[in-house]
Parts: structure tokens; sequence; C-alpha cells
């Protein structure tokens, strides 16, 4: 029908990006973390995310291929 | 206690909603006949149906109470999970789905027919569209009560909105589109919540620090100081621990007769497995649902008892709103967590995967609903197949639309009386939620024993469910106010908590039918031949072996045993 993992590594890689982006863009604004313990939780969870994505869409383009 | 959400949340919300649609969309040309919209085309791959296996299960009632109750019982809460699933599932697994699987029934009730009779089948069929009605209206009132107290969002809104969105993807793409936006949902959950129980579990001090938070907790309580910590230590004796029951309560109740009675027979669960691609893939489904099952406590139980901790040192400035008793409203537990962890941006997430939880457990009662609807009860009652395929499927393709939709507008509309008369829906959901352990006996007794027969399944079936209202009217928890929690005939046994009242009046219901379908099997005549029973009785099927060139992972048996592995070794640990 569909590779289900396109779908999901699509919308994790963009919703990664713009977590992670936004992360980096607010690094310096402490009184946001504080709440996270003082941890960019945006960066880090963005680039998990992000990651996560581009290994779904690899997995699908590589099965693809075949 | 308002949360405050920034554009950036509501951006990760709108990308969200516009995948679920667009994975409906994308799927609606795909259904060209019944058997595509209501079960898949039996074509899905195992992982893809074992993820929304356990997505499904995964709603929202699911993650607002398993936090709340981990606040409430501490790590006792895990045995919803250890041992309150991970047998049942195995169980299912590999000694119920070759028959469910092999008997080619479309639906649970549509199994009940091909083993019993037409009537045994219509008293399950009409049982269980009522409920799952119950159950989606009820989760669906939940979730916009509690947007509306926490986020400000008003209450119509976000119950039109998440049903409207609901419907759009199930409408389109039927049953493929409801597992396929679970399996996205499953992984929006985990990685929503993921960074709150890492945080959480941080800031407390990891778990040597959550323990020496609790220790002062559980004496005040009258309990050992790792009451709240620990699962079977303190279960010797109903006392000791916040649960209020006994190991073999623990046990026999939830371990045996609820949850097999909810993972065997239920099935908005089961219908996922129904969907894999081949037998050994429908076998391999609840096994591949479990791996991921055994930490989901991770994500959402243990914030919660790390909340229970917070909620008692008052530096920590974490409070939940309270009811008019002065008790704190659980149910909070994991939105008020999410706002003393996260900032925007990740915050949007967590409160994406509360929607997303939301939504899979709605599909799922949406997607069971309209397949028990159309054929068991449309099909069988009102207008029979003709004959003509090509034109029946186009035909039931309509109806099982037309059925979705009614089954949003009937959800919707108990939402709304259940937001106008909460006690009566609560009332309504314990009674029809009594339903599974007598189911349970009636599909077991039936799979396992040829002599069983169809007016004996039936009337075990409903006396079961009878014995079950009785026990329920005749005993209370302790300190119960309203006629809802029971009592409501005569009060002859009062509970020392809910949870006790709810684990017996499973096991007394189990207890009634298999006693009344065994006694009533050797009273009346087997009216099915040993013939056409083949294929649904497992002394009259031709036994399967694994097939041996398969790797021990892609064979049900050594999934099986992986994953018993893993759930002891939990258990061990966390003893």
């Amino acid at each position: 029908m569909v590779d289900i993992r396109l779908p999901i590594g699509l919308m994790f890689s963009i919703v990664g990006l713009i977590i992670s982006v936004f992360g980096f863009f607010t690094r310096s604004d402490s009184g946001m973390y504080a709440k996270s313990l003082g941890i960019n939780v945006n960066l880090y969870m963005g680039i998990l995310m992000l990651v996560f994505g581009l290994f779904l869409l690899y997995m699908a383009r590589r099965k693809k291929k075949k | 206690m308002k949360v405050d959400l920034s554009w950036i949340d509501y951006l990760i919300m709108l990308i969200y909603f516009l995948f679920v649609l667009g994975i409906g969309w994308f799927l609606r040309k795909f259904m060209k006949n019944a058997n595509a919209f209501l079960e898949a085309g039996r074509a899905m791959p195992a992982w893809v149906a074992g993820l929304a296996f356990i997505s499904t299960n995964l709603g929202a009632l699911e993650v607002m109470g398993m936090t709340g109750s981990g606040m409430k019982y501490g790590m006792l809460t895990t045995h919803f999970y250890w041992i309150g699933a991970i047998p049942a599932m195995i169980f299912l697994a590999l000694f119920m789905m070759p028959f469910y699987y092999g008997s080619k029934a479309r639906s649970v009730p549509e199994f009940l027919k091909l083993r019993y009779d037409e009537k045994t089948r219509g008293l399950n069929a009409i049982l269980f569209a009522v409920m799952t009605i119950l159950a989606s209206g009820i989760s669906m009132y939940a979730l916009a009560i509690l947007m509306e107290n926490v986020l400000g969002w008003d209450f119509n809104v976000s119950l039109w909105i998440s049903a409207l969105i609901v419907l759009g993807y199930t409408y389109l793409g039927g049953l493929s589109s409801a597992i396929y936006n679970e399996v996205l949902q499953f992984f929006i959950i985990v990685l929503g919540l993921l960074p709150l129980a890492v945080l959480s579990l941080k800031d407390i001090g990891g778990w040597a620090g959550l323990k020496s938070h609790l220790a002062p907790i559980a004496f005040s309580h009258g309990y050992a100081a790792d009451t709240f910590t620990t699962t079977w230590k303190y279960t010797g004796s109903a006392a000791a621990n916040p649960m209020g029951v006994e190991w073999y309560g623990i046990f026999f109740g939830l371990g045996f007769v609820l949850a097999f009675g909810y993972w065997c027979t239920n099935f908005l669960i089961v219908q996922r497995a129904f969907a894999a691609e081949s037998k050994t893939a429908a076998r391999k489904v609840p096994l591949i649902g479990a791996l991921p099952k055994m930490f989901i406590p991770f994500l959402i139980i243990v914030p919660g008892v790390i909340a229970l901790a917070l909620f008692n040192d008052p530096s920590k400035g974490f409070t939940l709103p309270l009811d008019a008793s002065g008790q704190p409203i659980y149910d909070y537990t994991i939105i008020m967590l999410l706002k003393q962890y996260l900032p925007a941006g990740v915050l949007g997430l967590g409160i994406t995967a509360l929607l997303a939880s939301f939504m899979s457990g709605m599909a799922g009662n949406v997607s069971a609903f309209n397949t028990v609807w159309t054929y068991d009860i449309y099909q069988s009652y009102i207008r029979p197949a003709t004959g003509d395929e090509e034109a029946d499927g186009k035909h039931y393709l309509r109806v099982g639309r037309i059925a979705t939709i009614f089954g949003i507008l009937l959800s919707i509309a108990s939402a709304y009386i259940a937001s106008k008369f909460g006690n009566i829906m609560d009332f309504l959901q314990t009674i029809f939620s009594m339903i599974n352990a007598p189911l349970f006996a009636v599909i077991f007794l039936g799979m396992f024993w040829k002599r069983t027969t169809g007016h004996a399944a039936f009337t075990g079936l409903l006396l079961g469910f009878i014995a079950a209202l009785l026990h329920h009217g005749l005993t209370v928890p302790a300190g119960a106010t309203t006629l809802v929690k029971g009592g409501w005939i005569a009060v002859l046994h009062t509970y020392p908590v809910e949870m006790a009242q709810n684990f017996w009046t499973a096991i007394i219901a189990f207890t009634v039918s298999t006693v009344i379908t065994i006694g009533l099997s050797f009273a009346t005549r087997k009216l099915k031949s040993d013939e056409e029973l083949k294929g649904l009785v497992y002394s009259l099927t031709p036994r399967e072996i694994d097939d041996k060139s398969l790797p021990w992972y892609e064979r049900p048996a050594g999934l099986a045993i992986l994953v018993s592995v893993v759930a002891i070794v939990l258990t061990v640990i966390f003893w």
C-alpha cells in the first residue's frame, strides 16, 4: 500500500528540525530552561527526533531500492 | 494552574494534525470495498499491527489514569503491565490467535457465531457496540475537560475538533488509516513523554533520591519505607500496601481474569492482529506489542510515583487541583508534570502526545464499532449479503463509512451526557466493563473443549454478566458516597478499596460463567459436528509447527520466550 516509515520519518524530521532550531536560538534564555533544570531540552530532543526521522526515511528508501 | 502555550507549541500540534489527516487522505484511494475498509485487507506487516495493537490500548484514559495511579499506589501500578498484560498477551499470541485468525472470522462476535450460534453472537455484538461508544465518549469528555481547565481551551471546541480529526482519517482510510496513525501516535507518545520521564527522575535525584523522598510518606501512611517503590514485596497482606489487595487477588483477579478478559477477547484490541498479513504475522502481533508495553511504565507510571514525592515537598512547587473533599485530582498528574518540567517547544510535543493518545484510543473504538455494526448487526439482521461479491463489497463499504460517522456522533453525544450526568456514565461504564470476564470464559471453553454447546455458552455469558451485576449491587468499597460504586441493592460486604471490589467482581463473573457453561454443555445437545468445528477447536485442528527455517526472533515461540524473560527480569528488579 504505502510504507508507513515514509510519513512517520517525514513528520519526525520536520518536527525535529523545528524544535532543534528553536532550541539553538533560545540557548541563552536561561529563564526559559530553568524549568528543565538548565538543560536545553529542545536542542537535544530536536536532534534525537531528527535523527530518528532520517533513520526511518533511510530504511524506507533502502527497501524501495531492493 | 493554567499553562500558557506559545506559537511553537501550536505549530507542532498543527503539523501533527496535518500528518494524521494526510495519511487518511493518502489511503482513501485504496478503500475499494468493505474488506479493505473494515479489515485493512488483512495485509498489515506484523510490526505495524503490533505497534498499533499497543497504541490502541495507550488511550488518553490509560495515560492519565496510569500516571494518576502511579501517584496513588506507587510502583504497585506496574502490576497492570507486567502481570496484568504480558501473560495474557503471550497466551493470546500462542494459543488463541491460530483459531481466531484461522477461522477467518472478521470480528470476535463473528467468531462466536462460527463456534456457537447466532444468539451468542447477537448478545455479544450488541453489548460490545454499546460499550465501545460509552468508552470513547468518556475518554473524549475526560480529555476536553482537562484541556479546558489547564490550557483554557473551550470544552466544545476541543471536543469537536479532536472528534472531527479522528472522523476525518477513519472515514477516509478505515482500519488501515487507524492502524497507520496508531503507529505514528505510538512514536509521538513515547518521544513526547520521554523528556518528562528523564527530567523528573533527574530532579528527584534518581532512583535513590526517589526512594529517600518516599520513605517518610510511606511511614506517615503506616507502610514500610519502600512500599511505594516495590511491587510484590508488601502484598502478603492487604493492609500493608496502598492497593489494598493481597498477592493472590492481584495474581488471579488482575493477572488472570481481568487481563485475559481484556487482552484476549476485546475486539478493539485483537482487531489489530486480525488485520495482519498471515497467520504467523497475526501470532507475532501481540508479542511485538508486548516488547514496548513492558517499558511503558517508565514513561507514565514512574513520573506519577515521582509526582507523589514532589507533591509532598513544598520546595518543588508542584501542585494539583483538589476536589471537594480536599483530595488531589489524580487525573491531572500527567499534564501538571508536563507544565512543571517542559519549556515551550517540547511542551507542545508533550501536549501533542496526550492528543495522540486520545486519538489512538478513540480511533480504535470507532474502527471496532463500525466493523461490529456492519458485519454483526447490519449484515446479520438488516441486510444479508446477496451473493454478488462485488456489489456487496461496495454496499458494505458505504454502510461502514456511515457507521463511522454515526459512531463518532454517538460518542460525542455520550461525552455530553458524561459532562451533565457523570455518575450515570461512570456507572454504565462499570456495568459494561463486566462483559469481558464472562466472554473470556466462553471463548476459552469454546476453543479448548469441543463439547461446549451454543446454548451453554449463551447462558454462561448472560448469567456471568448478571452475577457481576449482583456482586456490584451487593458490595461497596469503603468510604463510597454514591450508589455508582456499588451497593445499589443492599450492602452485604465492604471492600477496603475500590480496586479489590473490581478484582472480585471479575473473579465471580468468570467463575459463574465457567461453571454454568460447563454444566449446561453436559445437559444440552451438541449441535455442531466435529467437521464444522475444525479450525475452531484445539483438539479438532491439525497442529501447526512454526517454520523452522526462520530465525528465532521471527517465530512466535522465540518471541514469546524473549518477552517472558524480559518480564521476569523486570519483575525481579522491582520486586
